[in-house]
């Protein structure tokens, strides 16, 4: 049990903080409660699946910068083919397009593989190819989304109306796609390159192909994450939202040591959560959004500078 | 770019590359102006050059910054924003306080963009790209909370910044008054100064540059300051180029600008390259981008063609340098 406790601490912490951060919600605002819940929720959906794939690629040693471009092609490709498209149709173009995030995130890590630069060299000029793919996709937000999909991150179960769909659908996706990878050997070949290439590598690891799966595992929930906007807000958005630095900022925060080998998804995705709601209590405050917008950059970017010298603290002892 | 499959030939084309970049990128400009007057007879004269000048100066000078801050292995990907925040706090302070405090004010606020960046890079340590990034994203906040308390206010381009930027003295463009004694001065200050040699020292090995007495952070500070002082600069000069203050002026030069140093043989990873390759490398850019245009090819097809450059000559670089 007290075993159990130092390893979570960081992410119970964030728990913890989180919970505060919803009382003090209350406070603000006493009305709030369960459509807050909810549109705080859906709010945070594809923030929280852009985190949950940076983390993973994190975890395995690396960074992909060309997340949110990534997100937008599969966002818009999503939108175009939908517009018009029956339920049953729907549901091979959503398959269609979570197969396009795997294979999006396989062709950077190939080419990190291949090519032998370093990925955040490949992922930045990555992240202009992926632009350009979604601006050919779709020139300006458009096309549409089918109604079950958007009632799949929209109010909430009868009975639990505390609980946003939202987080049930986010749950449900990271736990039956992460979990079996983490349990598997798989999950512990990606903590192992990215703890240490060299020693994975000499223990027999393939290292390559691991990297490739991780990146496209990230691929994977940046098509989720790009569907999830399309899903909020029913149209395709080929242009990349602040994902990037947001997925890093939540990785940092959420535990998760840059340079790989430390850390889980949970804390990420609490820190989606945390980052989220002081954005809301600071709009519920009648805050300025650009204001908000600036609070927000500057607490990520503290938070990325705090976790550099973490980091750096780390190397050094 | 010819590549035999001959070893020897190989190596000894990356040699040239890697030792005198210069040559081959000046082939390949002629090779692409080639093609272009033959693409369309009769585009090439002396207006075109001038006009190909004068779209290429403030890219040039935008990838100035992202060779300085290449060459010890980072990276400013703030340069778009900081060179529109520049121009905009220019074009609508100028009629509220005159044209000299307008400017002051807004190379100010390009230094603190840029000590910003150089505290979080050098003192944090948090990697270049995603500290630009960030400072970015919060300037950008800034100037959007900015234009609402001036959207009454009307515009004013400074006459000489409008001369600066559109006039033309015997057929070439004004704009290289003030972009011959710049290049000179980068030139000059990457291959003789002290604080030149200093950032190929921290880009080829940092470690040994600290053993050997460097103050890695002190050069990381300054070198961030100065990259954002010259995209101030570049904001002031494109404002007089494009004679609009809008909220999104320079950011489409951000990404090219990383191109046109790379391209001009400036390695990412540090330590190699220089500025002039990559004034080269800006014409390049601009003579394919007329290129593209001309063929109708749309934005997003630029945009993959932009990174898949990027990625293919940094992979060329890192093959080239290995074999040698």
């Amino acid at each position: 049990m007290r075993r159990w406790f130092d390893a979570n601490a960081w992410t119970l912490g964030l728990a913890v903080l989180l919970a505060a951060l919803l009382l003090a919600t209350k406070l603000i605002q006493p009305g709030f409660g369960v459509s807050g819940l909810d549109s705080l929720a859906r709010a945070a959906l594809p923030f929280a699946l852009a985190t949950v794939g940076m983390a993973i690629v994190v975890l395995a040693g690396g960074i992909d910068l060309s997340i949110a471009a990534m997100m937008a092609v599969a966002s818009v490709t999503g939108a175009v083919l939908m517009d018009g498209a029956s339920d049953g149709q729907a549901a091979f173009i959503v398959l269609g397009v979570l197969g396009l995030g795997l294979l999006m995130g396989a062709v950077n890590g190939l080419l990190i593989v291949v090519s032998r630069v370093p990925d955040i060299v490949v992922t930045l000029a990555m992240l202009f190819v992926w632009q350009g793919v979604a601006l050919l996709i779709l020139n300006a937000p458009g096309g549409a989304a089918v109604p079950w999909l958007r009632a799949l991150s929209t109010g909430s179960f009868p009975g639990l109306d505390w609980l946003p769909r939202a987080v049930v659908f986010l749950a449900l996706v990271t736990a039956l796609i992460w979990l079996p990878i983490r349990r598997a050997k798989l999950g512990l070949r990606l903590y192992a390159i990215g703890s240490d290439p060299l020693a994975a590598f000499r223990s027999g690891v393939p290292v390559g192909q691991t990297r490739i799966i991780a990146y496209a595992l990230c691929g994977l929930f940046a098509a989720l994450g790009g569907l999830s906007v399309t899903m909020g807000t029913g149209i395709g958005e080929p242009i990349p939202g602040p994902y990037l630095l947001a997925s890093v900022a939540a990785v940092v925060l959420g535990g998760v040591v840059l340079g790989g080998g430390r850390g889980g998804i949970l804390g990420p995705v609490l820190a989606v959560f945390t980052l989220r709601t002081v954005r809301m209590d600071l709009t519920l405050l009648s805050v300025d959004p650009n204001v908000a917008a600036i609070v927000e950059g500057t607490i990520m970017v503290a938070v990325v500078m705090f976790g550099a010298v973490l980091a750096a603290r780390g190397r050094k002892g | 770019m010819t590549l035999t499959d001959t070893p020897s030939s190989l190596s000894r084309f990356g040699r040239l590359m890697v030792d005198r970049p210069l040559l081959p990128l000046i082939g390949l400009l002629v090779l692409l102006i080639a093609v272009l007057a033959i693409l369309n007879p009769g585009v090439l004269s002396m207006f075109w050059a001038g006009n190909t000048l004068k779209i290429a100066i403030p890219l040039a000078m935008l990838a100035a910054c992202q060779t300085l801050t290449m060459l010890t292995g980072g990276i400013d990907l703030s340069v778009g924003t900081v060179a529109t925040i520049s121009a905009y706090l220019t074009a609508t302070l100028a009629p509220l306080i005159g044209v000299p405090p307008a400017i002051a004010i807004a190379l100010a606020s390009a230094v603190v963009i840029g000590l910003v960046n150089g505290f979080g890079i050098a003192v944090c340590r948090v990697h270049p790209l995603i500290m630009t990034l960030g400072t970015a994203l919060i300037a950008t906040g800034f100037l959007l909370v900015y234009q609402r308390y001036v959207i009454a206010t009307g515009v004013q381009i400074p006459d000489f910044l409008l001369w600066l930027g559109t006039g033309r003295s015997f057929g070439l463009p004004n704009s290289l008054a003030l972009f011959i004694p710049f290049a000179v001065l980068i030139i000059w200050a990457q291959r003789r100064s002290g604080f030149g040699r200093l950032l190929y020292a921290i880009g080829a090995n940092e470690a040994a540059a600290r053993l050997s007495g460097v103050r890695v952070w002190q050069v990381h500070l300054t070198l961030y300051t100065l990259s954002g002082v010259i995209a101030g600069v570049t904001g002031l000069l494109y404002l007089g180029q494009i004679k609009t203050a809008s909220l999104s002026l320079a950011l489409p030069l951000d990404l090219p600008s990383v191109a046109a140093a790379v391209i001009g043989g400036t390695s990412i990873f540090g330590g190699r390259g220089g500025y002039g390759g990559t004034i080269v490398g800006a014409l390049i850019l601009t003579v394919l981008t007329t290129m593209l245009t001309l063929m109708q090819i749309p934005e997003g097809g630029r945009r993959i063609l932009f990174g898949l450059i990027i990625l293919s000559v940094t992979a060329l670089f890192i093959r080239l340098t290995e074999r040698n």
